[in-house]
């Protein structure tokens, strides 16, 4: 079933000196429970899609369409998670995995169960009632996670949310998420700069040109095994990672040189 | 000291007994340089503490005693034994503690007010960036202009007792206006960004975060309108008053009694000092529930 419909949708951006073609023409459908990945150059609008998905930007032009319906402000039915966790200091881990909850005006008890058993799940338990400043950058981020994973939404919007952490965590919780994603088989658009993020964590890699941006191409990605899908870490040893890599990295280069 | 560890000790079983009792104190007290460095700073801030009351000490010294051998004018300085003196006959008067009060309790309720208003007005300014935007020329102009100058319009208006928390609020609200205003604005984009991405309307952002993540803000901007409430207090009852600390220093100068004028600084000066010393304990109260701190 198709979630996600992009048609001839185009993005300007305003300013008084000056009028900037961000989006141009973009085209995408997405399936429910697929995992798509998006790259492209810095500045090309990758998070602008995100935000156009999501309802807090109306298109220029053309339309967005969640499970058929134009969009036309933010949707119940999708998450967002940002780059930072922005976890607010002023609140204990778990009344911040439920300020979601709160602003849509969900059951308050429903929510708090949800928080508690994610929480549990995913390794918190014992952090619930801590301040955000006792826990790790890794910690926060997946705190960030379940707080959007509370208001169950059936899309997941990943802007580049792994892009302030060191490198060693980033691969263990680009695996975690990765995992915790497909267990609760949920639609996910990640976008990110790091081409072999996007190529371990994803069914699809859709590659963005440089400004005025448009979809340059899109990429299945499959790998060979009986286990079913590797994890994120355990992809990137097999030969088609490489394949891809390098057939992506090949058309980002050109895209920058050109 | 407490039990050893027994993971450490089946870890390395064979080695562990004899280094783990050499090591034990070591890591358990502190080391000598660090002892010697911990004196150190006690001692350090032993001799500033001591030095700050040897100059409080030498000044009154010096001013008795150059008072006493007529090197200076007492009708022009008065003394400080003099001042004690006026000080203890007020005070078993019941007068100076009367005057206090007034001054207390107007700078307490000027403090309030200005506070509350001033936050009020600064959400309202942060609902409409129109209306922010179009206040903003007035604003400067309010904050620019000497407040003082404002008095006699104040004492026609509201009369002698009410001008006093007119000219304490005109001094004060303004920079409340504008301190949390621009804290509201430097909140975090993210968090906002965040709050937008949940669909939070207006309302829910101002009660989830501006107001929550202003609390260092509002501190800070505590701390300042406390003093200025106390400058408009004491300008307003020069201006016009029968009570108060700052009428005892006018009335003073008038009748040229330095002793009174000087006993009524030096009170003016401790009150002050308490009331900062209030905020700043409640200010960081406040920081601590909302872990700021």
């Amino acid at each position: 079933m198709t979630q996600i419909e992009l048609q001839d949708v185009s993005l300007h951006y305003f300013t008084p000196k000056e009028e900037t073609k961000a989006l141009q023409h973009i085209n995408l459908s997405i399936q429910e429970g697929e995992f798509i990945s998006i790259v492209g150059p810095s500045g090309c609008g990758k998070s602008t899609l995100l935000s156009l998905i999501s309802g807090m930007i109306i298109p220029t032009e053309g339309e967005v369409r969640l499970f058929g319906e134009k969009v036309k402000e933010p949707s119940k039915r999708i998450g967002y998670m940002l780059q930072h966790d922005h976890l607010f200091e002023w609140r204990d881990i778990l009344n911040n995995v439920l300020v979601g909850a709160e602003i849509r005006g969900m059951d308050r008890k429903e929510a708090k169960e949800r928080a508690l058993d994610l929480l549990h799940r995913y390794g918190l338990g014992e952090f619930v009632h801590h301040s955000p400043k006792q826990l790790s950058g890794g910690m926060r981020q997946r705190v960030a996670l379940i707080r959007t994973l509370v208001v169950m939404p059936e899309i997941l919007l990943l802007d580049e949310p792994f892009s302030a952490l060191d490198y060693q965590t980033r691969l263990n919780l680009s695996d975690e998420i990765s995992s915790i994603l497909r267990e609760q088989g949920k639609t996910a658009i990640l976008v990110t700069h790091d081409i072999s993020e996007a190529i371990s964590m994803a069914d699809r890699v859709i590659v963005m040109s440089r400004r005025p941006s448009t979809i340059q191409s899109d990429y299945r990605i499959e790998f060979e095994n009986e286990h079913g899908r590797p994890s994120p870490f355990h992809t990137r040893e097999t030969p088609e990672y490489h394949t891809y890599f390098n057939t992506i990295w090949r058309e980002l280069e050109e895209n920058v040189r050109t | 000291m407490s039990v050893p560890n027994p993971k450490i000790m089946t870890a390395s079983s064979d080695v562990a007994a004899e280094p783990f009792i050499q090591r034990a104190p070591n890591e358990k007290l502190p080391s000598v340089q660090y002892s010697s460095y911990l004196r150190k700073q006690r001692n350090r801030n032993l001799s500033i503490r001591l030095a700050q009351w040897l100059v409080l000490f030498v000044f009154l010294g010096v001013w008795e005693l150059a008072a006493n051998m007529s090197w200076i004018d007492t009708m022009l300085t008065s003394k400080p034994s003099q001042i004690f003196a006026s000080f203890n006959e007020l005070l078993i008067k019941g007068e100076i503690l009367h005057h206090t009060w007034i001054t207390t309790k107007e700078t307490i309720l000027g403090f309030i007010v200005s506070m509350v208003i001033g936050t009020l007005l600064a959400i309202l300014l942060w609902s409409s960036r129109f209306l922010s935007e179009v206040v903003e020329p007035y604003i400067v102009v309010l904050n620019a202009l000497p407040k003082v100058a404002l008095g006699p319009i104040f004492y026609i208006w509201l009369g002698d007792q009410l001008s006093i928390y007119g000219m304490a609020i005109a001094i004060s609200i303004i920079v409340t206006v504008i301190m949390v205003h621009s804290g509201f604005q430097e909140i975090s984009k993210g968090k906002t960004k965040l709050m937008e991405s949940f669909g939070a309307t207006r309302w829910q952002m101002l009660k989830m975060v501006v107001l929550p993540a202003s609390i260092p803000n509002f501190v800070a901007t505590m701390k300042v309108n406390v003093g200025l409430t106390l400058v408009g207090v004491i300008m307003g009852e020069f201006l016009s008053s029968k009570a108060g600390l700052g009428f005892l220093i006018t009335y003073g100068g008038q009748v040229f009694q330095m002793n009174l004028v000087m006993t009524s600084i030096t009170i003016l000066a401790i009150l002050s000092v308490v009331m900062y010393w209030l905020v700043n304990m409640a200010g960081k109260k406040l920081q601590k529930i909302y872990h700021f701190d």
